[in-house]
């Protein structure tokens, strides 16, 4: 057989003849190889429908010239279309290999009614299945966040297995890593907010709230929120793939079958250090959206440095920056919870771990806007 | 020293000369010598560490050796373009360890996605190609199937359908029985025995599995791992009793010769 790196395109042929009434005669001529030009097989069931009273086909290859799996793919489906006709067909007078590739290939019957890929079910039935789905995953993900309470309530008391040296890469990893994107991100959301109000407030004579803008604007809400969505997609994507492939290689179940929680050895650590690294990346967002703030004031509205400083220092007390940090830690323990949920649920192939990482990254930031409007509400109710 | 005979023999479809991997400053395997020929079962075997998969990924073009070089019927593969690396690659088919079938794309697909790169061939032609390779393994009717939904051993053959797509010259198989119980690892060996038959095919194999080294191997390189180079050539049936080296009598008789 030939490598497909011949460039030359020959033809092959088939001749049909009918030595007697119930035989049908194929010939093959010429070269049959897979980039050739080769007639195809629908000749061949013409010539059945043409022919009814076949009871027999013969297959010749007396002037067959290179093969390869263009010649048995046709053969194949000659061989099948006969059978289902009840036709006999005679190979022997093809080449072995050839022969016996098809013997190869009928050796065992197909798999019939595999129940596969049937027809859609219509509208309506998908839209109720998913619905179910969603409705049968709420257990689960329930289960989830009291088992990783329980966990919680383990390390509280000292009794939960999990290592050390795990939880300060894990901290390292969701903490000083994230350092320069939050900075980033921060900083060009507290430039737009300074920008944003400053326009407006401009044309009242009042720049100098934009201190007070930023100030509580960065502290109390979008610095905890950026943080959050910053991390969401950063640490509670890389949770999820990380559980996701343990659980493709099985090492999941090599811990369980070692009598080691998994929710302790791996879900514990990676929720301790987002709630511990949450709160501290938060206050830095504040405070790089509020530098931000200040540059803008001073380059573009003429504010002193000083003049600036006093406003926010009026504008913010401890509470501003207890409601921020309250709320970056939650953000932080939802992350945890979607990421470690996902990566646990992954199935077994690198399609699933793919999707249990965008779903981690979805289902965070669903999570954090939901908590944001209730946080922000409870807070506002409660005259924090 | 072996170089010197090379003209001399009939040449052969795989040739190995002086061949050493290395992985950085670690040397693997030196000085490896050997052929291939045409229509061989050939094992390469050697006790667990010893190079075995490294070697196969030289000869697959997957890592380059440190020195010497693989010529395929004459044509040098490591002193040669890219264009002509591809070219003979094409002519390659190789079955991984864990199957590594694409994990997102059904058995058809995995089989139609070489066919679609490197042919021409129309969508239903291209179907047809694959039914037909995946019946040639015995997987008639699992075209819709996800790698996933299939046992380890269907996993492995639909692995090899995947590797017979183009109709390659030489199929390289990395411990094709691992994993799979005596009767599919038999089935499995007849159908790389039937394979080579039909299809004309060179075999290479990486296996320490005995059973299957002497129903299919015609010819086999020993690697050694403390002295760090292959110590012989030949059919393992033969070694197996006649080798000079106590260390593959050892190998073949499973430490009790």
């Amino acid at each position: 057989m030939t490598a497909l790196d011949d460039t030359t395109r020959a033809h092959g042929e088939v001749r049909f003849e009918q030595p007697s009434p119930d035989t049908l005669q194929l010939s093959f001529t010429g070269s049959w190889r897979l980039q050739d030009h080769r007639p195809p097989a629908a000749g061949f069931e013409q010539q059945l429908a043409s022919a009814p009273g076949s009871r027999r086909v013969t297959l010749l290859s007396t002037e067959l010239g290179a093969w390869d799996s263009g010649l048995v793919t046709y053969l194949a489906r000659v061989v099948t279309l006969c059978r289902e006709r009840s036709i006999e067909v005679d190979a022997s007078g093809l080449p072995e290999g050839a022969r016996r590739l098809l013997e190869l290939a009928f050796a065992v019957p197909p798999k019939k009614d595999t129940g596969k890929h049937g027809e859609q079910p219509p509208a309506v039935t998908r839209i109720g299945m998913t619905v179910l789905d969603l409705w049968r995953g709420m257990p689960e993900m329930i289960r989830f966040i009291g088992e990783a309470t329980q966990s919680l309530g383990r390390f509280l008391t000292g009794r939960a297995q999990y290592r050390l040296s795990d939880l300060l890469l894990v901290i390292q990893d969701a903490g000083p890593s994230a350092l320069p994107i939050v900075s980033i991100i921060s900083f060009l959301v507290g430039l737009i907010v300074a920008y944003m109000g400053a326009v407006q407030l401009a044309q009242f004579g009042a720049q100098i709230y934009i201190a007070d803008l930023v100030a509580i604007g960065m502290v109390r809400e979008m610095g905890a929120l950026m943080t959050g969505i910053i991390m969401a997609g950063r640490t509670g994507a890389a949770f999820a793939a990380q559980l996701g492939t343990m659980q493709v290689n099985e090492e999941i179940d090599a811990f369980k079958t070692m009598g080691i929680a998994p929710m302790d050895f791996l879900v514990l650590p990676r929720m301790l250090a987002l709630i511990l690294m949450m709160p501290l990346l938060t206050l830095y967002s504040g405070i790089v959206g509020m530098l931000a703030g200040l540059t803008v004031a001073i380059i573009v509205f003429d504010i002193g440095l000083f003049e600036y400083y006093q406003q926010t220092v009026r504008a913010l007390d401890l509470r501003q920056f207890a409601v921020g940090v309250s709320k970056g830690t939650v953000y932080g323990i939802l992350i945890a919870i979607a990421g470690c949920l996902r990566g646990m649920q992954c199935g077994r192939s690198a399609q699933a771990v793919g999707q249990a990482t965008t779903s981690a990254v979805v289902t965070s930031i669903v999570f954090i806007v939901i908590a944001a409007s209730v946080l922000t509400i409870l807070f506002q109710q409660l005259g924090i | 020293m072996v170089a010197a005979q090379q003209d001399t023999r009939p040449q052969a479809h795989i040739t190995v000369r002086d061949l050493t991997m290395a992985y950085g400053d670690f040397v693997v395997m030196r000085d490896l010598n050997f052929d291939v020929n045409r229509g061989d079962v050939f094992i390469i075997m050697g006790g667990s560490g010893c190079g075995k998969s490294t070697l196969l990924k030289q000869m697959i073009g997957l890592r380059a050796p440190a020195k010497g070089d693989i010529a395929y019927e004459g044509v040098s593969f490591w002193k040669s373009t890219e264009e002509v690396q591809n070219r003979l690659k094409r002519s390659f088919g190789v079955t991984f360890q864990q199957g590594a079938l694409w994990s997102s794309l059904t058995l058809a697909e995995n089989v139609m996605l070489p066919l679609g790169e490197y042919t021409d061939l129309g969508a239903a032609e291209m179907r047809d190609v694959a039914s037909l390779k995946l019946a040639l393994v015995g997987l008639a009717g699992f075209e819709e199937f996800y790698p996933s939904e299939i046992s380890g051993g269907m996993q492995k053959r639909a692995a090899l359908a995947r590797a017979i797509a183009l109709d390659p010259d030489i199929l390289f198989f990395d411990e094709p029985s691992a994993g799979l119980d005596p009767i599919s690892s038999r089935r499995l060996d007849e159908l790389i025995l039937e394979l080579r038959d039909s299809l004309g095919a060179t075999i290479v194999v990486v296996t320490h599995e005995l059973a299957s080294i002497f129903t299919i191997a015609n010819n086999s390189v020993f690697l050694d791992a403390e002295t760090r180079t292959m110590t012989t050539t030949g059919d393992p049936k033969v070694l197996r009793t006649e080798s000079p080296d106590p260390k593959v009598r050892a190998f073949l008789n499973r430490g009790e010769a």
